[in-house]
């Protein structure tokens, strides 16, 4: 099998996959809203509803499909599309195992490793509000404008101290490559146990950037109708509200890398190489994305909206000032070390 | 005026600025967040309907019936002393004698030819079946009148409301 043929059976995977775990977070995040209030969840379409997702989609496919008279209709039609490429974008850098050679050929479990992974990843992720942005301008409708205006304030201040949350890591590992943050923490040498204040900012600022509570405010049901999702029907809610979904996983992903070891666990790193050990590793990281879902779906269960200036309040003077304070403790531990 | 005191549990709101801790806000969320798991692995509430039901209580006051005595003869007499005591005026009937055929079918000489309970004019109060000195009518504890899309399927004629005849009925 040439690398060629196998690059595109994997990124082929990757998608399905995405989507798969997208489709059944959607259903996930059901099961879990209603076990938090007491209650069952979807549970008719198939045994505990596992046919739920697709019964969605069925619905969301056949229902009618709406443009507004007044909208900027490319744009409006893009929107949805726009915001689907970049969530599916991000996972390409994302490593999903060891490399593993058979025949002499040797694969590897991540779509590219590039050496500027990170910044791809923060490339990729900032286009994302402009699916958002597109959207909520076309509609030509207020509350959609209200949320996508929320959205691009919401985002760019985020990014901020998401970005100065990782410039403390990319400090630690000297490295840009998402494979080579991971190699590094083989083992128990997780980064969350370096950078636990690095991690906070960047948990909270996962949470703005996938739009979802306690900072939905883009959407925000109770005061924007729907936000800059509101004029849209059919398949383009879908893109949107599905969209959100592969964000969270990616963001898990990320998350997962970042912090948490990737594909490391300490039993199976110490494994000699091969296929088990690559497939053990997979499962890994996927156990401890599903961890990582059902957090973004308990807090979001959990807590309040924040308010639009307790949003900003936060963004711009607690968790900016935090990371150029995690920054100045890391480089301080960084000289002492160096000693 | 003194203010008298009720209970002595009462707590006095201070308004002092929020401490450290509190204004982390995240010894909070981590509270709240360990209630919501503890909500997780709670019994459920839901009564998955179509196959559980909610007991009903014994005096349950449900759809109406009219009784056949024990011969298999309707017991009601048209005497209209359940439209009389309607509150809501839903019942209406029409009387008829009985010809000597029909004895088998009706218990007295008189019988109703019609009646009928408009269900969405019935408050279900059960003065009907209080009224009623032949024990004819009553309110069923296990039936409710269901949802239609039309008005006129509300209104019950003896067709709906005449207890069906059992030919093993216990004489």
């Amino acid at each position: 099998m040439s690398i060629l043929v196998f690059k595109i059976i994997y990124i082929s995977v990757i998608f399905a996959l995405s989507l798969v775990i997208a489709m059944y977070a959607t259903l996930a995040e059901r099961k879990v809203a209603a076990f938090l209030q007491d209650r069952l969840g979807p549970n008719r379409a198939g045994p505990f509803g596992i046919l739920q997702p697709l019964a969605d989609g069925l619905k969301l496919l056949f229902k009618e499909e709406f443009i507004p008279a007044r909208s900027d209709k490319w744009l409006f039609m893009m929107g949805p599309g726009f915001f689907m490429i970049t969530a599916l974008m991000t996972s390409v850098v994302i490593p999903f195992g060891s490399d593993v050679t058979i025949d002499g050929v040797t694969y590897a479990l991540q779509g590219t490793d590039l050496n500027v992974g990170l910044l791809y990843i923060f490339g990729v992720v900032s286009l994302g509000v402009y699916g958002i942005l597109i959207g909520g301008w076309a509609s030509n409708n207020k509350f959609s404008l209200l949320g996508a205006i929320r959205a691009a304030s919401q985002n760019i201040s985020y990014e901020l101290a998401m970005g100065l949350s990782i410039i403390a890591l990319v400090m630690m590992t000297s490295s840009l490559s998402l494979k080579e943050i991971v190699d590094q923490q083989a083992g128990w040498q997780w980064n969350i146990l370096y950078q636990p204040l690095g991690f906070l900012i960047f948990l909270i600022c996962a949470f703005a950037e996938t739009n979802r509570a306690p900072f939905d405010l883009p959407e925000c049901e109770t005061e924007l109708v729907g936000g800059f999702h509101t004029e849209f029907s059919s398949m383009k809610l879908g893109f949107y509200l599905f969209a959100e979904y592969i964000n969270m996983f990616v963001s898990c992903a990320i998350l997962a890398t970042l912090y948490f070891g990737g594909y490391h666990f300490p039993f199976v790193s110490s494994m000699d190489p091969g296929l088990t050990k690559t497939i053990l590793q997979a499962v890994v990281l996927f156990g401890k994305i599903f961890f990582f879902i059902f957090l973004f779906m308990w807090v979001r269960w959990t807590l309040p909206r924040f308010r639009y200036d307790q949003l900003m309040n936060l963004g711009w003077k607690v968790l900016i000032p935090l990371a150029v304070v995690n920054i100045l403790l890391t480089g301080v531990f960084i000289l002492i070390k160096a000693g | 005026m003194s203010v008298i005191k009720l209970t002595d549990r009462i707590k006095v709101m201070e308004r002092k600025p929020m401490s450290f801790a509190e204004r982390l806000y995240l010894p909070a969320i981590l509270k709240g967040m360990s209630i919501t798991i503890k909500h997780l692995f709670r019994k459920k509430a839901t009564i998955q309907y179509p196959e559980q039901k909610r007991p009903m209580s014994e005096v349950f006051r449900g759809l109406h019936v009219l009784k056949r005595d024990e011969k298999g003869a309707e017991r009601c007499t048209a005497c209209g002393l359940c439209a009389l005591a309607c509150p809501a005026e839903a019942i209406t009937m029409t009387a008829a004698e009985r010809k000597p055929e029909e004895k088998n079918l009706y218990r007295e000489e008189k019988y109703a030819a019609v009646y009928e309970i408009n269900m969405l004019r019935c408050i279900f109060c059960g003065l009907c079946e209080e009224a009623c000195p032949k024990a004819a009518i009553f309110l069923q504890n296990d039936k409710m009148a269901p949802a239609s899309y039309e008005r006129e399927d509300f209104i019950y004629g003896k067709d709906r409301l005449v207890e069906p005849f059992l030919l093993n009925n216990k004489s």
